[in-house]
């Protein structure tokens, strides 16, 4: 191109509305879209710099490689795209929506001699008589037709599945829907995250990329966190948390969310996501004194020092949950009254008994271990995402309507002459041309028919 | 009989339905397409009983937690095989082209023979993350789709081996490329496999998009494996518009539809491999 012509507006809205605009923007995007899978997106500096050295990284930054799905080139890109398919849409919508306002009612002679499905036939009957039959087939048969008297010919024409011919326009215009609905996504919503420790509540989450917490308007109490196993295994089955909605000081909603069922409040979703351990947990243990035979049950925290009648101590000096194939096991060590620590052993929850054989004063066994917990949860508000479903369903009914679908019509002119009345067909679909041949030969048998039964 | 039997008759019936394509291209007999299509015909009878039976036997192992065959990588790779001879049937129903089997059916063996002797067949509980009903939509429809585009891609494969020989030729053309179908016809299966993958991937999307939404709260992350199916959209999508364009039908969109489905296995296959991301599991 020279820039005489780039210089034209003919030229430019030639440029924005072409097919190979087309074809380079979506093959432009699939190959820049590589990148951000190869390279991992939205990671600290120290991981690029540690895997591909400092200048590799600064060569990254420059390019916005390591957010590139947000990028001026790629979003632009994504624009170059939006501007094409609208350019297209306006330039082709005028053409198709003729076929709306004004069908091809009379078909001329070119139609009838050209057409890829045509038949003719002469009747001695009138037209007048015929048309009415004829019109009674078609209806039957394809769709009800429209009658013009053009100089004494009769034409009857009808069509069906006029609105294939926009499935490509809605698919068209569901992609920018899709567009609108995410940025209404980004623009009013927000993805962020809390983690709720059990038997708290908080009113706060913090968004993805920011440093201010977001107010919710309402709290969430976490009031349980579970993980539940396949029976037999260390599979986890669900991660469950129960969630109450607290606003203005009133339970509103409670729900036990999990894994694929979410909770939803005044349009922002909580969603389980990770959870941990929340500070140190507290250890049951029962004491026996093997003098006395006095039991004693003590709640103690990992490194409490604990009394122990005649001037000893103990404490829990470590935790397992799993000691070997033995389960939970505590480490736990005895002063005595003198100051000396005498060596640690160990004791087994799902073996109560098994201390006692150690001897000594007392014999220690652990009935449980409480570790509070925080459950890690997703925040989504995303007012776009109903707007993202209609236009995923429009793309979807789109482009079946444009694949699967044809505009198909059907002309029958009827004509006097020389006392012979003359029946001329001629029929057209859009797409599925092999089907419709078929579906036309049947048709025109019955026309035929129809003709004969009063000839 | 298991559903692993029935999975072994399917590799069987795959490998036999293979061979008598290769031949029928090159003895042009009737006759042994005949045994091709009865091959063919018989393996996805033996794999959609060993899908149906591994179904059954899911709830016989797992009790209550029994699923949908699709939840593994040897679980996928069946069902991908299941649905190539699907859709390979229905094309070879409409147009009566048996050479299009020498170059569709041996991805299903291949296919089958990976999965039986390189993938694991263990039937393990599903983890969270994988359970709900979303699962079974987005796999059926995502491999359904898959399934017609290598079909598109045979015969893309097809279309460009004859044709720079139906070009120079002035009538027909005899040898081995004489049981291929025209260019005029392997050109409107591809485009026609193509019309029936493009919607199916786009429902496949558009359900793991609502599915992601619902356990993640984010329909569109940009993870490998969504940025890697979109990709293969961009190219169909560019596939069915340079049909409409000068200088690029012909070659050019068989080539398109060739990438397409390379970039399909990359999608499916690759990124669990190589990349990693949130369907790391699906591995």
């Amino acid at each position: 191109m020279n820039a005489k012509n780039t210089s034209s507006p003919d030229h430019i809205w030639d440029f924005f509305c072409s097919l190979k605009l087309t074809i380079f923007t979506l093959l432009a995007l699939s190959v820049t879209s590589i990148i951000g899978t190869v390279l991992q997106q939205g990671k600290p500096a120290e991981e690029y710099i540690r895997e591909y050295g400092q200048a590799n990284y600064e060569l990254f930054k420059k390019l916005h490689f390591i957010d590139m799905y947000n990028s001026w080139w790629f979003v632009a890109l994504l624009g170059l795209f939006s501007v094409n398919l609208i350019c297209c849409s306006i330039k082709n919508f005028p053409r198709v929506w003729k076929f709306v306002t004004q069908p091809l009612l009379v078909a001329g002679d070119g139609t009838f001699k050209n057409s890829a499905n045509k038949a003719q036939f002469t009747s001695k009957e009138s037209a007048k008589s015929l048309a009415p039959r004829l019109s009674e087939v078609l209806k039957s048969a394809f769709a009800k037709p429209t009658l013009t008297d053009v100089d004494g010919s009769l034409n009857l024409f009808a069509q069906k599945g006029i609105y294939s011919r926009f499935g490509a326009y809605m698919t068209h215009l569901s992609i920018l829907v899709i567009m609108a609905g995410a940025m209404i996504g980004t623009i009013w919503g927000y993805k962020a995250y809390v983690n709720v420790v059990e038997g708290t509540q908080t009113s706060q989450v913090w968004p993805r990329n920011g440093s201010q917490p977001i107010d919710l308007g309402f709290s969430v109490r976490c009031d349980d966190f579970d993980v539940t196993y396949y029976a037999g295994t260390t599979r986890p089955r669900d991660y469950t948390s129960d969630l109450v909605v607290i606003e203005n000081g009133q339970e509103v909603l409670k729900k036990t969310i999990e894994v694929n069922d979410p909770l939803t409040y005044k349009g922002i979703t909580f969603y389980q996501s990770s959870y941990g351990p929340a500070g140190n947990g507290s250890f049951e243990i029962e004491v026996t004194d093997n003098k006395s035979k006095e039991k004693l049950a003590v709640n103690s925290a990992k490194g409490q020092k604990n009394a122990l009648p005649n001037g000893f101590f103990f404490s829990v000096d470590d935790f397992t949950t799993s000691y070997d194939s033995f389960g939970p096991a505590a480490k736990l060590s005895v002063v005595d009254p003198d100051g000396t620590r005498r060596s640690p052993f160990i004791i087994l929850q799902n073996h109560p008994e098994f201390d006692e054989r150690r001897g000594g004063d007392f014999s220690f066994a652990l009935k449980g271990f409480k570790e509070p917990q925080y459950t890690g949860l997703q925040v989504a508000k995303d007012p776009g995402v109903w707007t993202v479903w209609v236009g995923c369903f429009l793309m979807i009914f789109g482009s079946m309507s444009a694949f699967f679908f044809s505009h198909r019509r059907i002309w029958i002119r009827i004509s006097e002459e020389n006392g012979k009345t003359q029946v001329q067909l001629a029929a057209s679909a859009h797409r599925n041309q092999a089907a419709f041949a078929f579906k036309f030969e049947e048709l025109q048998k019955q026309i035929e028919a129809t003709i004969e039964n009063k000839a | 009989m298991d559903s692993n039997f029935f999975f072994n008759v399917t590799t069987f019936a795959y490998f036999a339905a293979m061979v008598a394509y290769i031949a029928y291209v090159v003895t042009r007999s009737s006759q042994v397409a005949a045994f091709a299509k009865l091959f063919s015909i018989g393996g996805f009878a033996a794999n959609t009983i060993a899908l149906g039976l591994r179904w059954y036997e899911s709830y016989q192992i797992l009790g209550a937690d029994g699923r949908a065959p699709m939840t593994n990588l040897y679980e996928s790779v069946v069902f991908f095989a299941w649905s190539i001879l699907l859709i390979f049937l229905l094309i070879d129903w409409k147009y009566k082209q048996p050479a299009l089997g020498a170059f569709v059916v041996p991805f299903a063996f291949f296919g089958m023979i990976w999965a039986q002797f390189r993938l694991s067949a263990s039937m393990d509980p599903l983890v969270p993350a994988l359970q709900s009903n979303w699962l079974t939509y987005h796999v059926i429809t995502c491999f359904l789709g898959y399934a017609a585009f290598a079909v598109a891609c045979g015969a893309s494969i097809m279309y460009l081996i004859k044709v720079g020989k139906e070009e120079k030729a002035d009538g027909p053309i005899g040898g081995i490329l004489g049981v291929f179908p025209s260019i005029r016809i392997l050109d409107e299966i591809n485009y026609n496999a193509i019309m029936i993958g493009f919607p199916l991937l786009t429902i496949g999307i558009v359900t793991g998009a609502a599915w992601a939404n619902y356990a993640w709260g984010t329909y569109w992350s940009w993870d490998p494996k969504e940025t890697w199916s979109l990709i293969v959209w961009f190219v169909y999508a560019a596939f069915l518009h340079a049909r409409f364009t000068r200088g690029w039908v012909g070659r050019r969109v068989a080539w398109l539809s060739i990438i397409g489905f390379a970039a399909t296995i990359f999608c499916y296959l690759g990124v669990n491999l190589v990349l990693s991301g949130l369907h790391s599991y699906g591995g």
